[in-house]
Parts: structure tokens; sequence; C-alpha cells
């Protein structure tokens, strides 16, 4: 019992400590913020990697998404003859809750696993030891361009996850089943207000602020062997979905 | 020496200021008293080293002795836990963050395995110290690069990205780019591990010419015992955490102390022991360990 206790509080000091150089890291890339953006070039470059090349898999995963909404939705709705409000019932769903959502693990799977890796393994190989030889800081170099990198492209994607997953609604809902068109994008149109939208993007850059950040942090701070970079990027995944999750239900009971 | 050093010198104040006052000193770097440990094992207990201007200090010893920790004192990537590094005048220890950036950038450094920045091709690697520090023009970038990577040999490999390169390619383009700002100091760590012969010899040669051409001082880590000895002005030999044996490397030939006898021949067993430290070997045979509860204990 004493060992479970002992244990306990060794946990909870240990992820205390963890969470605070967490967010002095935090503090020290808000603070190296301005100076980055006067090197456009190396954060266009990370928006390109984190954002352009998840763009298949954001798509891909977004139509799909949208297309067993639409028909569970039209499953659900027509047994209480409503289907004409599935466009409304399905963008609500998806603006709000699952494109952000859904956007962020997806994100956190593809772009966060590719930045701890990239930065673990720069770790691994000296690379990073090298810069600071020859005066250059890493985190302003490499950590920095990444991690603003991954911040602008979360909203862009979630955005992008949201239009494709209603054009999926559509195909299913209009296309396949029959809903008259009219009435589905005007139910949608009624239904979806400003908040929505703002809601789903908001929720879209702080997932998009936290997975960055992890993945950063997980990358920077790796032990420099392949089973620490492994670990980092199991990391990355696990703790960035969990804290979409929980992020995402915060989010919500605070914008209800 | 060229536009990038005059560039550069613009944005070194702390540098300069305390190198006026070391000019008279001939040693660039001296390191008094240094304790440093790892865990619980001392890698320095009490280590005293000079290494003298213009000259190839060669730092020797059998692995696990804490050369290239030294190194990283040297430069503070890492903190000594006692002892005074003072380096051009600076004690390393009283330095900013900033004072520790422009001392670097005097600096030049070969990692082991040249740590190349595998998103860069082979030109962009030499010069990303230029484009970091410096506002030189592209056209000016270009011929100090072509002019570094030409000394090393391997100007016709410009467009080459670093995994391509052999081993000794890589840490010949490690060299050009820790000379494209014409460091003051230049450190070798383990510059001849796992290369050919035909490699050993050019990077043997290239560390003899730039410290000749470009007058600096280099500090070359290694145990390759024959081949430090044909370029090394003065060495050192650490063991046991700190220095056994010092000079020139025919004064460490003659040396009759047993361990630098052990290393300078290469046996395997004397005063450094060819076994780790463990408990009788024919106990631990007969018992049942639990191994992963004994590393929790010694925890």
């Amino acid at each position: 019992m004493i060992s479970v206790a002992r244990d306990l509080w060794f946990s909870a000091r240990q992820s205390t400590a963890t969470f605070g150089r967490v967010f002095l890291f935090l503090g020290q890339l808000v603070a190296y913020t301005p100076a980055a953006l006067w090197r456009l070039r190396l954060v266009v470059h990370q928006i390109y990697n984190a954002g352009a090349l998840s763009l298949v898999i954001i798509m891909t995963c977004g139509l799909f998404v949208g297309m067993v909404l639409g028909l569970l939705g039209y499953d659900l709705l027509s047994r209480v003859a409503s289907e004409e409000i599935l466009g409304a019932g399905a963008a609500l769903a998806l603006t709000k809750q699952l494109g952000p959502v859904m956007t962020a693990l997806l994100f956190a799977g593809r772009a966060g696993t590719a930045l701890a890796s990239e930065i673990g393994l720069m770790r691994a190989t000296d690379q990073l030891s090298a810069m600071q030889m020859m005066a250059v800081d890493p985190v302003r170099r490499v950590v920095m361009p990444r991690f603003l990198g991954g911040v602008v492209a979360m909203p862009c994607l979630t955005a992008i996850f949201i239009a494709v997953g209603i054009f999926g609604v559509q195909l299913v809902g209009v296309e396949q089943v029959g809903i008259d068109a009219g009435s589905f994008w005007a139910q949608m149109r009624s239904a979806v207000e400003l908040d929505d939208i703002s809601e789903g993007m908001v929720k879209g850059s702080v997932f998009g602020v936290a997975c960055s950040l992890i993945a950063v942090y997980e990358g920077y701070n790796s032990v420099p062997t392949a089973e620490g970079v492994g670990r980092a990027t199991t990391r990355t995944v696990v703790i960035s979905s969990v804290a979409t999750l929980l992020l995402n239900f915060i989010l919500t009971a605070y914008m209800l | 020496m060229n536009a990038a050093s005059s560039s550069v010198g613009a944005g070194q104040p702390d540098a300069g200021s305390g190198g006026e006052s070391a000019q008279k000193s001939e040693n660039l770097v001296e390191i008094r008293d240094l304790y440093y440990t790892v865990g619980r094992r001392p890698v320095f207990s009490g280590l005293n080293i000079d290494m003298r201007r213009g000259r190839i200090t060669a730092i020797m010893g059998p692995s696990g002795t804490g050369k290239t920790t030294l190194l990283r004192l040297m430069t503070r990537q890492i903190e000594p836990d006692r002892g005074t590094i003072v380096v051009d005048g600076q004690d390393l220890a009283q330095l900013s963050r900033a004072g520790i950036y422009a001392l670097r950038r005097r600096m030049g450094m070969l990692f082991q395995n040249g740590a190349l920045l595998t998103d860069l091709d082979v030109f962009e690697n030499v010069a990303f110290p230029l484009r970091e520090h410096t506002d030189l023009p592209e056209r000016l970038i270009r011929h100090i690069v072509l002019t570094k990577l030409h000394a090393v040999g391997l100007r016709g490999a410009a467009e080459m990205i670093p995994s391509e390169l052999s081993g000794g390619m890589a840490r010949r383009v490690a060299l050009a780019r820790a000379i494209v700002m014409d460091p003051d100091i230049l450190i070798y760590d383990e510059p001849f591990a796992g290369l050919d012969p035909i490699s050993l010899g050019v990077i043997l040669r290239l560390i003899r010419q730039m410290n000749d051409a470009l007058g600096i001082t280099s500090i070359v880590v290694s145990h390759d015992v024959q081949e430090l000895a044909t370029i090394a002005d003065e060495s050192y030999l650490l063991a046991e955490g700190h220095v056994v044996a010092s000079g020139s490397p025919a004064e460490l030939h003659a040396n009759k102390s047993d361990i630098v006898r052990q290393f300078m021949n290469g046996m395997a067993d004397g005063p450094v022991p060819f076994h780790f430290p463990a408990p009788d070997y024919s106990v631990q045979l007969l018992t049942r360990g639990d191994r992963r509860r004994r590393r929790r204990d010694s925890q």
C-alpha cells in the first residue's frame, strides 16, 4: 500500500515537472515567433511538409467519414421522416466536432510523428549538436519553423476535412439515396451559423498548437538512440490523441 | 582572412574583448582542476591541460576515458562539476549564452560521424554557417563554399546529398563546413574512426595543412596512436580521470609508465583492465540473478 502511494506520488511529481517543462518550452517558442516570421521561407517549407503532404490522407478520410455520416444519418432520420435535415445535422457534426477532432488525430499520426522522428533523429545523429557548435540555436532554426508550420497547417486541414466531409454526405444523401438537393443545401445553410464555423476553426487552431507542440517537444527531448526516437514517436501519437480529446471536451463545454 | 571572417567579426564583441589580454598568453586553452561525474562514475578528477596556440594537440586515451566528454566541456555543451576551462582568455563558466555562441563562431568542430544536415546537399551544408551568421551576397557565398570544398577535394560533390557520400567524404565535407568561417580553433572528434587507408591519409594531410595554412589551433581527440604521432605537436594521454602522460608523441613512446606502455603498444590487459569490474565469475554463474530487480535497486 505504501509502495503504491509512493509510486503514485512519484508519478504525479514527474507529470507535473513534465507539464512545467512543456509550458516553458511553449513560452520559449512564443518568444521566438516574431524572429521566426522574418525567415518566412523556412516556415512556408514546413507548412508544405505538415500541410500539403497531409492533404491526401485528410481528404480521403474526410470523404469516407462524410459518406458514413450520410448513410447513418439517413438511416436514422428516415425513421422519423426527417431526411431533409440530413445536410444540416451532418454539417454541424462535421464543423463542430468530427472535423477538428478527426483532423487532429490524423495530423498527429502523419505530421506529428514525422516531426518528432525527424527532430529526434537529428539529435541522435549529432546534427543538433553540430548546429550548437556552429553557434546556431536549434530551437530557432529547427524546432520553431516546424512548430509554426504545424500551427498554420492544422486549421487549413480542418477546413478542408470539413468541406470534403460535407461533399461525402452530399454524395450519399443527394446522389445515392435521393434527398432533394435544394432542401439538403437550404437546411444546411439555415442551420449552420458563423459561430459554428468559428468553433470548428478555434478547435482546429488549438489542436494545431497542442499537437505541434507535443511533436516538437517529444522529438527535441528524445533519448538519442533508435529506441529513444521510436519511443518519442509513439508518445507523440498517444499524448496528442489524448490531449485532443481532452481539449475537445473542455472547448465544447466552454463554447456550448 | 576573407570576407566571411570580416563580416563575422562585427557580430562578436565578447570574443574580441576577452581575447586581447589573452594574446600574450601562449596557451589558447587552459583547463585547471577539472572534475566531472556521470551518474556515480567520475569521468575527470582533477584534470589539468594546456593547449598551445598554433599547435596540433592530441588528446588520447582508451575508450571511455572521457575524450569526447572533454570536447563537450571545452565547448560548454555540458558544464563541469568543478574546475575552470579558459579558452582564449575567457573563463567559460563566466560567459553568457551570447558569449558562448560568440566564442563558438570562432571554433570549428568535426564530429565523429560528420553530423551533416541530412536535409541539405553538400553545398548548402558548407554554406550553412555563412547563411546563418552573415549577410554575404550569394555570389560571394558560392565563391567561399567552392574554395573550401576545393580545399578538401570535393568541389565536384557539391550537389550530392549526405546519404550519397562515403564516410570519408562526409568527414571531408564536415571539415569544409568547420573551416568555412575561418575559425581560430579546430576541434576534431575521432577523425580517423572507420576510415579506409586512403581516406585516413587524406584526413591526416588535411589536418596538418589546415593547421599550417590557416594558422589555427587544432585539437584532435583520438585513440589512433600511430596516426596521431605523424601530425601531433604535443599529446596528452588520459586515463582514470586525469592526464597520465604528456609530451611529444616520441616522448610518450619513450615513457616507461605501465599504463602509457599498455596504451602505446596496444596491450589488451594491464593497468587498464580488459574486464569491466564485475563480481566473481563462478559466483555470478551459479547465482540465480534477478537483473531487473538489481538494476532497480541500484537506481
